[in-house]
C-alpha cells in the first residue's frame, strides 16, 4: 500500500489521485480547504490565509487567498478528471488563535476566512459535507484522496475524523 | 520599500538596545540572571518565521502586541510551554512544576510579562529615536507555533510574501536552561520615518 502524504505549505496548494494523501500542518486562522471527486478519486488542499485579494496588487501566491485559492483549487482537479459538479468540501481551521483581557479587542480574522471560503466554493455550486471550523485550537489535518476522509489533530485533543 | 544592509544593520542594533533593557527587566522580575543573544534582522519567507522559532507542532505559548505610532509594528514573545509553566510558578510563588495548564491567572501572569517586557523594550527605542510608540493591550494564544505564528501575521496584515524578522533568544541560566524567543516585525514602510529621525538618506 502507498501511503505518501504531499504537504501543503502556508499559502499553498495541490491535488493529487488516489492512493495519495495531502496534509497541511498547524492550522490556525488559516482555513484547509479540502474537495473531493469520489467518482475519479481527485483530491485537492489549499491552506487558505486571508480572505481576499482584491486589496492587494500583487497576489504572487494566490493560494493564500479565499477567492483567488478555491478557483485554483477546482481548475487543478478538473485537470485531474474531476468535474466541479461532482466536488465535494470538508473544511477544517478558522480558529480564534489569540485571547486579550479587553473584551473590546477581538482578533478574528478565522471567521471572516471561513465566510470567504464559503462564498468562494458556493460559486462553483460545491456542497460542504463536514467541517471543523472556528473554536480555539490549532488543526492538523490529514485527507486521504482514497476515501474523502479528513483526519484533524489538535493539541491535548488527540485525532477525529470528519 | 526597499531595505538596505546598512538599515538592516541599524535596526539590529536598535534591536539590541531594546532588547537589552527588555532582558533587564525580565532579570528583575525573575531575581535571576538572563542571557540574549545578538538580534538578527532578514526578510524570511513565512515558513521560514515558524522554523527560526521552532517546530511547527511545538507547544507554544505567544504573547503578542500591537506597537502602533511613529512605528508600527508587531512584539512577539514566544516561550515552549514548559517554558511557560516556570515562569508562571516562578512569579506567583507556587512550588516549580505546579502549573500544568494556563488558567485565568497564568494568563494574567503571561500577559503582563509581555507587557513589561514590551514597554522597556519600546521605552529604551522611544528614548534612543525620539519617537512614540504606543503598546496595544497583550493577546495571549497557547497551542501549536505553527498555529500561531501565522495567525499573527493574517491578523495583523503582513499580507507580502517576504517579512522583515528581527529576533533573538532569552536564556534563564538556572537549572536547565530555558530558551524564548523575542520576535519584532516592524511593518516596513514605517521604518522611512526611523532612518530620517537617525539622519539616514533615503
Amino acid at each position: 500500500m502507498v501511503l505518501i502524504e504531499i504537504h501543503i505549505g502556508i499559502a499553498e496548494y495541490g491535488v493529487t489521485k488516489a492512493p495519495y494523501k495531502l496534509a497541511t500542518l498547524g492550522l490556525g486562522s488559516c482555513v484547509g480547504v479540502c474537495l473531493f471527486d469520489r467518482t475519479v478519486l481527485v483530491a485537492g488542499m489549499a491552506h487558505i490565509m486571508l480572505p481576499d485579494s482584491t486589496s492587494f496588487k500583487a497576489a504572487t501566491k494566490p493560494a493564500k487567498f479565499a477567492d483567488l485559492g478555491v478557483p485554483l483549487l477546482v481548475r487543478d482537479m478538473e485537470r485531474l478528471g474531476a468535474r466541479a459538479s461532482r466536488v465535494q468540501a470538508k473544511l477544517a481551521g478558522g480558529a480564534q488563535m489569540f485571547m486579550s483581557n479587553d473584551k473590546s479587542s477581538v482578533l478574528n480574522i478565522g471567521q471572516r476566512n471561513v465566510g470567504a471560503v464559503k462564498a468562494a466554493l458556493s460559486g462553483f455550486g460545491i456542497r460542504i459535507l463536514s467541517e471543523d471550523v472556528g473554536g480555539s485550537v490549532g488543526r492538523t489535518i490529514i485527507f486521504d484522496s482514497r476515501t474523502g476522509e479528513l483526519s484533524i489533530r489538535s493539541l491535548g485533543k488527540g485525532t477525529k475524523v470528519i | 520599500m526597499q531595505i538596505s544592509s546598512q538599515e538592516l544593520d541599524v535596526l539590529q542594533e536598535i534591536g539590541n538596545i531594546g532588547v537589552g533593557n527588555a532582558a533587564t527587566a525580565l532579570a528583575n522580575l525573575l531575581q535571576e540572571k538572563i542571557d540574549i543573544s545578538v538580534p538578527q534582522a532578514r526578510f524570511v519567507s513565512l515558513e521560514e518565521t515558524i522554523g527560526i522559532v521552532g517546530s511547527i507542532e511545538s507547544a507554544v505559548v505567544c504573547v503578542t502586541l500591537r506597537v502602533e505610532g511613529d512605528i508600527k509594528a508587531t512584539v512577539l514573545f514566544i516561550f515552549s510551554e514548559e517554558g511557560a509553566f516556570q515562569l508562571i510558578d516562578l512569579l506567583t510563588g507556587m512550588d516549580p512544576g505546579s502549573t500544568a495548564v494556563i488558567d485565568e491567572m497564568g494568563r494574567s501572569v503571561a500577559m503582563e510579562i509581555g507587557n513589561i517586557l514590551t514597554g522597556s523594550f519600546l521605552g529604551a527605542i522611544g528614548e534612543l529615536t525620539g519617537m512614540r510608540l504606543t503598546p496595544s493591550v497583550p493577546y495571549l494564544a497557547h497551542d501549536m507555533l505553527g498555529a500561531i505564528l501565522p495567525t499573527a501575521l493574517a491578523e495583523f496584515g503582513y499580507n507580502d510574501d517576504q517579512v522583515l524578522m528581527i529576533q533573538t533568544t532569552f536564556t534563564r541560566n538556572t537549572g536547565d536552561a530555558i530558551h524564548s524567543k523575542f520576535v519584532l516585525l516592524p511593518d516596513v514602510m514605517s521604518l522611512k520615518q526611523l532612518f530620517l529621525s537617525l539622519g539616514m538618506e533615503q
